[in-house]
């Protein structure tokens, strides 16, 4: 069901929900068609058969109680008879007991973060197709929107229970192969599950309007076989523990400003946009701005606490590690037209967290 | 039978405001239902603008013309523009217009009021425009106004919670009216198990719209609560929930889906008796029906939130609810469809939407059964398959009803008589075009495309190309339904006092034009079914 071409139906199921979704939908399909035609077939019937250019004369009948009790009683035991599976269906889908690993999904504008609960590490998941790609007669990419950087990775064969909760407004996390969708409420804990039957890449999307990018916040599940994702989370464990950062490691200039222009890309960019120029009226502009070029504890402050005037803009200590702070802040002071070579080391932030990391 | 001629019946020529005073002081319900008629249709081509925007803009993957922000203020705006500015005011004005004359009342019962709630609609529609031009633009958290989103937006969510309070008000004074009108001012003989079904749905219409308006002031009221004076309704931090603001909208947001639909079913069961020369059949039935989906619409709200993660009980309880609904609605149907059997009918432009408009609204109800069951639901939830439903509620039975009323009513409020060509070539059109638009959102939602994107992945790029030129052809069409109205006004032939030799209901039993006051003081009447006039004397009693 991947490409670029046109598809009438739900995408080919690839969990034991999704198939019971599936099959549960072209069972509507067919009665809820077969009751339009048979209503149609007799409403053409009256339209050319008793019609006045015809020369029909109307019978000025107007009640039938029999008819009238018939017609309510049929579909009354269509509803009940579609009643039954669709019951067991949502019993299924809300059974999540029995799980044999955990993910914490959370919702962020504009991105999605995977915690594997089991294994104590976890990831955000970035649209990968380059902003440039969106812009009108650009190249796009196959899966245009639909590619991330970091994928969910997953076993198949076995019951994933996901754990959904969001940082800022609603969002909704949709696989439609895997048969799932589940809103991310910031402040609470949704869960859902799925079984992956067999290896394969499967792509969704945000389906919850979470403000401006809720386009751009795509989905991919990468299932693989036991074995392989035995293998992958051996090696991504291993990177973890050799990529933890040592917050009290002094960066230069040119390293920080690099790694920075990466965080910064992956978090601040929607809102204040390549150029730092932000949207005018919506997100203020960073190139040139007082906050940025004036007092650094300032500007560490609104990026670590976020804006009391501006909720959009976030409480980012919470979500991003001492060292990208300080390298993201390194960068906007040192980026466009901001040249005022101060370098702010992950130990700054370090000390505003209260030194507990 | 025949009336025209006698002055006797209140038919008198009296004191009619002139220039700009009659329409700005208005109080006489023809007066203000012409208002709400032409206000709403203005609302209609601006909401339409905001459409083929939306269109344009979807035609081809990559971001063409708006920027996202840009996109969610348009889609926010055409939604709230079509509910609140188009559909709502267009049924209130067919209401002022036709219900006096129905059931025999010489106006509505509280003319001044009647002034009022349209005079704020224009002020109301004016902040929710101007809000494009703020800092930070217009509401950009869909017509749902969805919370914490709607809690982040700029001063443009500040200008729509007060409109939305504006026309809330309106929409209440508008409702009492038209209850206070049919429940006291029904002319003698006008028994309420025989007036017209477009009274009886009018009247559980407005009893919904007092029921529910306040809850939508409510939630937009915490919102603006959330948003500048510091309560946490929505915040879990505060100790509020998310989830509270969907319950409270939903709770009128349902209902408010019926506000949109009784009022159509209304229309469509005056017109189709008409044309098929036959009476409604299952009157009473009808009327217990309509009584039901207004009862049942306000326990199947939580169907909007299959996916929030409500506990398994609840999903049933709403599932259930929701499917019930399907059996009185398709009592009407059958009734419809009864009522042309074995009739003789034809087929002119109101009898061509309203059979369109059961063709259409059936779809749209089949596909909300599929909907309904939860299970599905969480594969069509938030996509494109409930954008192709709603407009088939919305667009294929709404505005289809009200061009077969505007259609079926013109020569009663013009005295002249539409071109019919025009308005058959307005309804195939539009008939073509509407499917081609918004059949195809439905092969959309099933593939997985989410509503309210900007810009889309390569796959779906067809079948949104194929909308989008549905959309502008059937946004053209409509400008068929203006020229014709505009020509007819002026240049229409004269109507006879009796234009459709079906029609047997009280307000064509006056001349034609409807004189400026009538049914002052209100006759005698003796009726049957669906407000049928059986003789029609002198009242007196004034």
């Amino acid at each position: 069901m991947q490409g670029d071409t046109a598809a009438f139906n739900l995408q080919a199921p690839a969990t034991s929900l999704a198939r019971m979704e599936y099959d549960l939908h072209s069972m509507l399909l067919w009665v809820t068609g077969l009751i339009f035609l048979l209503v149609s077939a007799v409403m053409l019937y009256a339209i050319v058969r008793h019609r006045k250019s015809r020369g029909h004369v109307a019978k000025p009948f107007h009640e039938n109680t029999t008819v009238e009790i018939i017609w309510t009683v049929i579909p009354l035991l269509i509803l009940l008879a579609i009643a039954w599976p669709a019951t067991r269906a949502v019993l299924s889908q809300k059974s999540t007991h029995g799980a044999e690993m955990t993910i914490r999904i959370t919702g962020y504008q504009w991105k999605w973060r995977y915690d594997y609960l089991d294994d104590n590490f976890g990831f955000v998941s970035h649209l990968a197709t380059p902003r440039a790609a969106t812009a009108a007669g650009a190249a796009r990419p196959e899966h245009y929107l639909l590619e991330v950087d970091a994928p969910l990775v997953l076993p198949t064969g076995r019951k994933v229970r996901l754990l959904l909760t969001a940082n800022d407004v609603i969002h909704s996390w949709w696989v439609p192969q895997l048969g799932v969708k589940q809103d991310a409420i910031p402040g609470f804990l949704r869960d859902a599950w799925f079984m992956v039957d067999k290896p394969g890449i499967y792509r969704g999307q945000c389906s919850e309007l979470c403000g401006k990018d809720h386009g751009f916040m795509p989905i991919v599940v990468d299932a693989r076989s036991p074995a392989d994702y035995a293998r992958w989370r051996a090696a991504r464990l291993k990177q973890a523990a050799a990529a933890a950062d040592d917050p009290a490691r002094v960066w230069t200039l040119a390293a920080l400003r690099q790694r920075g222009e990466t965080v910064y890309s992956q978090n601040c960019l929607p809102c204040h946009q390549a150029s730092g120029k932000g949207i005018p009226g919506n997100f203020p502009a960073l190139d040139g701005s007082a906050v940025v070029n004036g007092d650094k504890a300032a500007h560490i402050r609104i990026v670590f606490y976020g804006s009391q005037r501006n909720p959009a803009m976030q409480a980012w200590g919470k979500q991003l590690s001492d060292t990208d702070i300080a390298a993201v802040i390194t960068y906007e002071r040192n980026a466009w037209s901001n040249h005022n070579g101060q370098v702010v080391q992950p130990a700054d932030i370090h000390a505003l967290r209260g030194g507990s990391g | 039978m025949d009336l025209a001629g006698n002055t006797a019946h209140g038919m008198v020529p009296a004191h009619k405001p002139q220039g700009l005073a009659r329409w700005l002081y208005a109080t006489n319900h023809k007066d203000i239902g012409s208002l709400y008629l032409w206000f709403a249709f203005c609302m209609f081509l601006v909401g339409g603008v905001l459409a083929l925007c939306i269109r344009a803009e979807l035609f081809s993957p990559g971001l063409q013309f708006f920027q996202p922000e840009l996109f969610n203020q348009l889609t926010t705006l055409h939604g709230l523009i079509m509910v609140f500015g188009a559909i709502m005011p267009a049924f209130t004005g067919l209401a002022n217009w036709m219900l006096p004359l129905m059931i025999g009342a010489p106006d509505m019962a509280f003319a001044r009021m009647n002034n009022w709630s349209f005079w704020l609609l224009p002020p109301a529609m004016t902040l929710l425009l101007l809000s494009f031009i703020v800092p930070g633009g217009a509401a950009a958290a869909g017509w749902t106004l969805y919370a914490p989103l709607s809690v982040q937006l700029g001063m443009g969510m500040d200008l729509t919670i007060f409109a939305i309070h504006i026309l809330g008000i309106s929409s209440i004074m508008g409702a009492i009216n038209i209850v206070v009108t049919i429940i006291n001012l029904r002319a003698p003989g006008m028994r309420m198990m025989n007036m017209p079904m477009f009274a009886w749905a009018s009247l559980i219409t407005a009893y919904l719209i007092i029921a529910v308006m306040p809850v939508l002031a409510g939630a937009v009221t915490m919102v603006l609560t959330d948003r500048h004076f510091g309560s946490h309704f929505f915040n879990a931090a505060g100790g509020g929930d998310p989830i509270l603001y969907q319950h409270v909208f939903w709770f009128f947001g349902h209902p408010e889906v019926y506000i949109m639909a009784l009022p159509a079913f209304g229309i469509v069961s005056q017109v189709i008796p008409t044309f098929a020369r036959k009476p409604l059949f299952g009157y009473s039935s009808m009327v217990y029906a309509t009584s039901s989906i207004g009862v049942l619409s306000f326990m199947v709200w939580a169907h909007h939130m299959f996916v929030t993660g409500m506990p398994a009980t609840a999903q049933l309880f709403f599932m259930y609810a929701t499917m019930l609904i399907a059996v009185p609605t398709g009592v009407k149907v059958f009734n419809w469809i009864a009522t042309m059997w074995q009739g003789s009918m034809s087929f002119e432009t109101p009898m061509l939407f309203a059979i369109g408009f059961i063709l259409l609204f059936t779809i749209g109800g089949l596909s909300g059964v599929t909907l309904s069951v939860a299970a599905v639901d969480v594969q069509l939830h938030g996509s494109y398959y409930v954008v192709a439903h709603f407009h088939y509620v919305l667009v294929a039975g709404a505005l289809f009803s009200l061009f077969s009323a505007v259609y079926y009513w013109f020569p009663k409020m013009t005295g002249r008589m539409y071109v019919e060509r025009l308005g058959q070539l307005h309804f195939w059109w539009s008939l073509l075009w509407f499917n081609v638009t918004f059949f195809p959102m439905h092969f959309l939602g099933l593939a997985g495309m989410p509503r309210r994107i900007p810009d889309y992945a390569l796959q779906f790029t067809d079948f949104n190309r194929l909308a989008s030129i549905g959309a502008f052809m059937f946004g053209l069409g409509q400008l068929i339904f203006l020229v014709n109205i505009l020509y007819s006004l002026r240049h229409g032939k004269t109507a006879p006092q009796q234009p459709w030799e079906g029609a047997n209901t009280l307000e064509w039993q006056i001349p034609t034009p409807a004189p400026y006051h009538s049914f002052n003081p209100p006759p005698q009447l003796e009726t049957a079914e669906n407000g049928v006039v059986l003789s029609m004397r002198e009242g007196g009693q004034g």
